[in-house]
């Protein structure tokens, strides 16, 4: 064997590690690790836990602002909602198992989201999702966008979680690569959030919920942090599996113990699992723990100390508990039928103890594993020509009512209803706009008002202007906050990206890092958590860069909440922007058209953006509108589509002559809005933006008039073409 | 009227179903291991996923402390209803004829849909109208009704099938478009449709409502002596 084959096969390397990062663990340990520590330090210090790559990029994101409860660093971000209440929210990925095995990394991935938000103390009230995967007709697509929607549905129905929203995108670079992101969204009381710092040595460190087995040893190294390729089955015991009815008794359990204050600090399972929850939290308190593996509930005889420590098991809380209040924790798990028991304490030792009995097994600095990963400088550069081969092209025609048709039949337009009805989003009784009833989800709070909660990413004008596409995505889940009403409050981002060590993916990540601060910074709203996937590539390459965006917001008056339908005949119908000047470039008709990424999206200031969302957050608000619906993929054409679609009702528009009918009907761009409601209604509107009334609301047809060019569809034309474009996916 | 409802571990819609019956009278928690219905004048069983539903839905809740009581009490002529999970509950338990079989879509569903009301002279539906329409959400994966044709025919000939889907609307495949049905005594009542999801018109419906109505005004009328 040469010395670099026998180096490939050292174990720092096959766990991740370079070989600076391993001599910086002897020199912070002042010898070299055993095998518990190695594996202890390969998971922490691996991209998904220490964000070495990312870190220093999202220090820009703006993190501060007047509703800020709880910001980064938490298990999740909470924002004021009034009324004494916090809303707690954050979006994770869980892709590359996904990627794996559809079902249980989607169900897991909820199970995830759901214990990063009732760790800060707050009920989960909705999940979201955003989901990207290949094109439809791939066997593979079907197969995995089958599999994790019933993975998704199986989570969140089973464990009594309204699915409120959510986005998919269907995408040549996504095909071997899926994308699975959740959100979720909690409720509490403002000074009931907990947080996750370890305090107060002596206190014992207790484990509650599932038996900690095999599942999922290693998935934060070998599956979050590292490109997936050919033979990626093997990886399959690296998956987990979820248990909802476990997580359903953990979650009232937890919250019961909350309610009651008997916890010192909690803190969920999750990647890395043992290892990076008991760290954490003694990082985060400034203290030491030792933990005793011994005492650790078992799924499987006879497994190693490293393997306890790593086990990715679900459905797991570690907490804090002052030794008085043991007895009565351990009294309220018995009563919700949850195993829970003492698995080591807290101590004023700054060290990581790893115990079997009284043997020591493992003994390291708290800081070295939590704070100490070296954080690397990205290397970006613009690559010289756009790394991903253009779409096929599945559309000849330039007749505008063919083009709208195929539009709304496209996958990436076609209505969700198939994949939604497979949620149950009722639950919990405080959905006032299901989906497909307005651009946003909207959610009755218990002192009057209610939340807005959008999720966005639109990763092909990503990959077109790493910069403007994240700053659209920002604008893009603000006007559908507007469209309900609600004013933005917080917001939580995934970042999904290739591999940062390649200078053109540095390079993406850079950009749309600096898109998403100047557009959170546009619009004042303060980034209060999220979470970074990176290397997301296949052997055909990387995913487009996909910053998914989850947006929440409040509105005042429930009566109020804003839809998307046309409802009255007679109405007026307007485009409003400041102004919209939409452009084909990037958009879906450039896509069905199979023409190749453009290096630049069309033009728009995003000043003038962020005020045309807020006139017509405040047209809503005030109740003048009859419907608002925000102009995305597909351009104006579809958003009238779906304004009739959505009210079961049709509408006349006549634009008059355009130079470039196809650009205006069918063009994309930020800060345009579809309204409808009465003139004086629209008439107001015009006072803070530009408002170009052009129809009215009525009949059973979609009439477009736009010399030289006409559409004049019927709604059961304009109905079946929506309708059709995933039902097929689900036979 | 005080109203109990039934807490399993792994019920999700319980809080739901105390909500809505707060409309109408007083309501509390029932735990699963508690043989004590603490005097309630009617049981809810709620819709949810109960033990995590993994051996067969409603399998395991069947036997818990408290349908002993719950068993007891109905055979008492005591109100009880079962929304989804819990209707499903009910089947197992014997206290309902037939059984629910998964959608014929092997899909969860969850869709708004109308139903009628095929027998008014229940202390389920007394509120409503013989015909009325009634729209009320489903969200269940395992809502399609069986029974033998010979048991279907005879609970047609006893007023026992209380709501149908109204035509086009039958999610699941159920036989005869049965959403509800009543037991011989007519004191246990079981659906697949969340009545406690429609009971207020900004989240869509309040038609659920008239379910809880009619129980209240069976328990304060002479039905209930």
């Amino acid at each position: 064997m040469s010395a670099a084959a026998a180096a490939e096969r050292s174990p720092h390397r096959q766990l991740g590690l370079t070989d600076d990062e391993f001599a910086l663990i002897c020199e912070k340990l002042g010898r070299a690790p055993n095998g518990v520590e190695l594996a202890m330090f390969s998971l922490l210090w691996s991209e998904h836990c220490s964000y070495k790559h990312s870190r220093k990029l999202l220090r820009r994101l703006p993190a501060e602002g007047p509703n800020v409860v709880m910001g980064p660093g938490e298990n999740a971000g909470a924002v004021d909602v009034g009324g004494g209440l916090a809303v707690a929210f954050k979006v994770e990925s869980h892709n590359h198992p996904s990627a794996v095995e559809p079902f249980q990394g989607a169900a897991t991935g909820v199970g995830g989201i759901l214990r990063d938000v009732f760790a800060v103390g707050a009920r989960p009230i909705a999940i979201l999702d955003s989901l990207r995967f290949g094109e439809p007709s791939s066997p593979r697509t079907r197969y995995l966008l089958d599999r994790a929607v019933a993975g998704i549905g199986h989570y969140g129905n089973s464990i009594g979680v309204p699915t409120v929203g959510g986005e998919v995108y269907f995408e040549g670079p996504y095909e071997q690569n899926c994308l699975i992101n959740a959100m979720c969204l909690g409720l509490a009381p403002r000074d009931g959030l907990i947080r996750s710092a370890a305090a107060g040595p002596g206190n014992p460190l207790v484990l509650m919920g599932a038996s900690t087995g095999r599942d999922g040893i290693g998935g934060a190294s070998v599956l979050a942090s590292a490109e997936l390729d050919e033979g990626d089955e093997a990886k399959r015991p690296s998956v987990q599996i979820g248990d909802p009815f476990e997580e359903k008794k953990l979650l009232e359990c937890c919250l019961e113990l909350l309610e009651h204050e008997l916890l010192v600090s909690l803190q969920d399972l999750g990647a890395a699992g043992l290892t990076s929850s008991a760290a954490e939290m003694a990082s985060k308190g400034g203290v030491g723990v030792d933990v005793d593996v011994s005492r650790v509930p078992l799924r499987e005889a006879d497994m190693e100390p490293f393997e306890v420590m790593v086990s990715e098991s679900q459905e797991r809380m570690l907490c804090v508990v002052e030794p008085g209040r043991l007895d009565a924790v351990l009294d309220v798990c018995e009563r919700w039928e949850v195993n829970a028991g003492a698995i080591g304490e807290v101590t004023g030792s700054g060290r990581f103890r790893v115990l079997r009995g009284e043997e020591v097994v493992g003994d390291m600095p708290v800081a070295a594993l939590v704070d100490e990963c070296p954080l690397y400088d990205l290397a970006p550069a613009a690559p010289e020509a756009s790394i991903y081969p253009a779409p096929a092209r599945t559309l000849e025609t330039d007749e505008p009512g063919p083009v709208l048709l195929a539009l709304l039949a496209s996958p990436n337009l076609a209505s969700r209803r198939p994949l939604f009805e497979q949620y149950d989003c009722l639950v919990q009784s405080r959905t006032l706009r299901r989906p497909g009833q307005a651009d946003a989800a909207v959610l009755a709070l218990p002192g009057g008002g209610a939340l807005g909660v959008s999720i966005d990413g639109n990763g092909r004008r990503v990959a077109c202007d790493p910069e403007r596409g994240a700053m659209e995505a920002v604008f893009e889940c603000a006007a559908n906050l507007a469209c309900v009403g609600a004013e933005p409050l917080g917001l939580t981002n995934c970042l999904n990206f290739g591999n940062p060590e390649k200078p053109h993916i540095a390079w993406q990540l850079e950009r749309a890092v600096t898109g998403l601060a100047a557009a959170c910074e546009a619009l004042e709203v303060p980034v209060v958590g999220g979470n970074v996937s990176l290397y997301n590539e296949g052997p055909e390459g990387p995913i487009y860069p996909t910053p998914v965006v989850g947006m929440v917001g409040r509105l005042p008056d429930v009566a109020r909440a804003g839809r998307l339908g046309f409802a009255r005949a007679g109405d007026a119908i307007a485009l409003a922007g400041e102004p919209f000047l939409p452009s084909l470039a990037g958009s879906e008709l450039a896509r069905l058209r199979g023409e190749p990424l453009p290096d630049h999206l069309g033009e728009w200031e995003a000043e003038k953006v962020a005020r045309a969302i807020a006139a017509v957050r405040d047209a809503v608000r005030d109740g003048s509108l009859v419907s608002a619906h925000d102009v995305a993929e597909g351009g104006f054409a579809v958003a009238l589509a779906e304004c009739c679609l959505a009210g079961a009702i049709g509408a006349r528009v006549d634009t008059g002559a355009a130079e470039d009918p196809l650009g205006l009907l069918f063009g994309e761009g930020p800060g345009g809005f579809v309204v409808s409601g009465p003139r004086e209604a629209l008439a107001a509107l015009a006072e803070r933006i530009e408002v170009f009334v052009c129809g009215e609301v009525g009949g059973e047809r979609l009439e477009i008039a736009m010399e030289p060019a006409r559409i004049d569809l019927s709604l059961d034309e304009l109905g079946r073409a929506h309708a059709g474009g995933l039902a097929g996916c689900f036979d | 009227m005080r109203i109990g409802v039934v807490r399993f571990p792994g019920s999700c819609d319980e809080v739901d179903a105390l909500a809505a019956a707060r409309c109408v009278g007083e309501a509390r928690l029932l735990w699963h291991a508690d043989r004590d219905l603490h005097g309630v004048d009617a049981v809810v069983i709620p819709g949810g996923f109960s033990y995590g539903d993994y051996l067969r839905v409603g399998a395991i809740a069947r036997f818990a402390p408290v349908m002993e009581s719950v068993a007891a009490f109905s055979g008492r002529g005591g109100l009880v209803l079962g929304i989804c999970n819990g209707f499903q509950v009910l089947c197992e338990a014997g206290l309902l004829p037939g059984a629910l079989l998964p959608n014929s879509g092997r899909r969860f569903l969850c869709r708004q849909v109308d139903c009628v009301v095929t027998n008014a002279h229940t202390p389920f539906t007394r509120a409503c109208g013989e015909g009325d329409l009634l729209s009320i959400p489903v969200k269940h994966t395992t809502g399609r009704y069986h029974a033998p044709e010979v048991m279907l025919d005879e609970m047609e000939a006893h007023g026992q099938i209380v709501l149908r889907y109204a035509p086009g609307h039958n999610p699941n495949g159920s036989e005869r478009d049965i959403a509800a049905v009543v037991n011989r005594q007519g004191n246990v009542f079981g659906l697949m449709p969340h009545p406690e999801h429609a009971v207020d018109a900004l989240t869509g419906s309040r038609d659920g409502l008239r379910v809880f109505e009619s129980m209240r005004e069976a328990v304060a009328g002479p039905v209930a002596a």
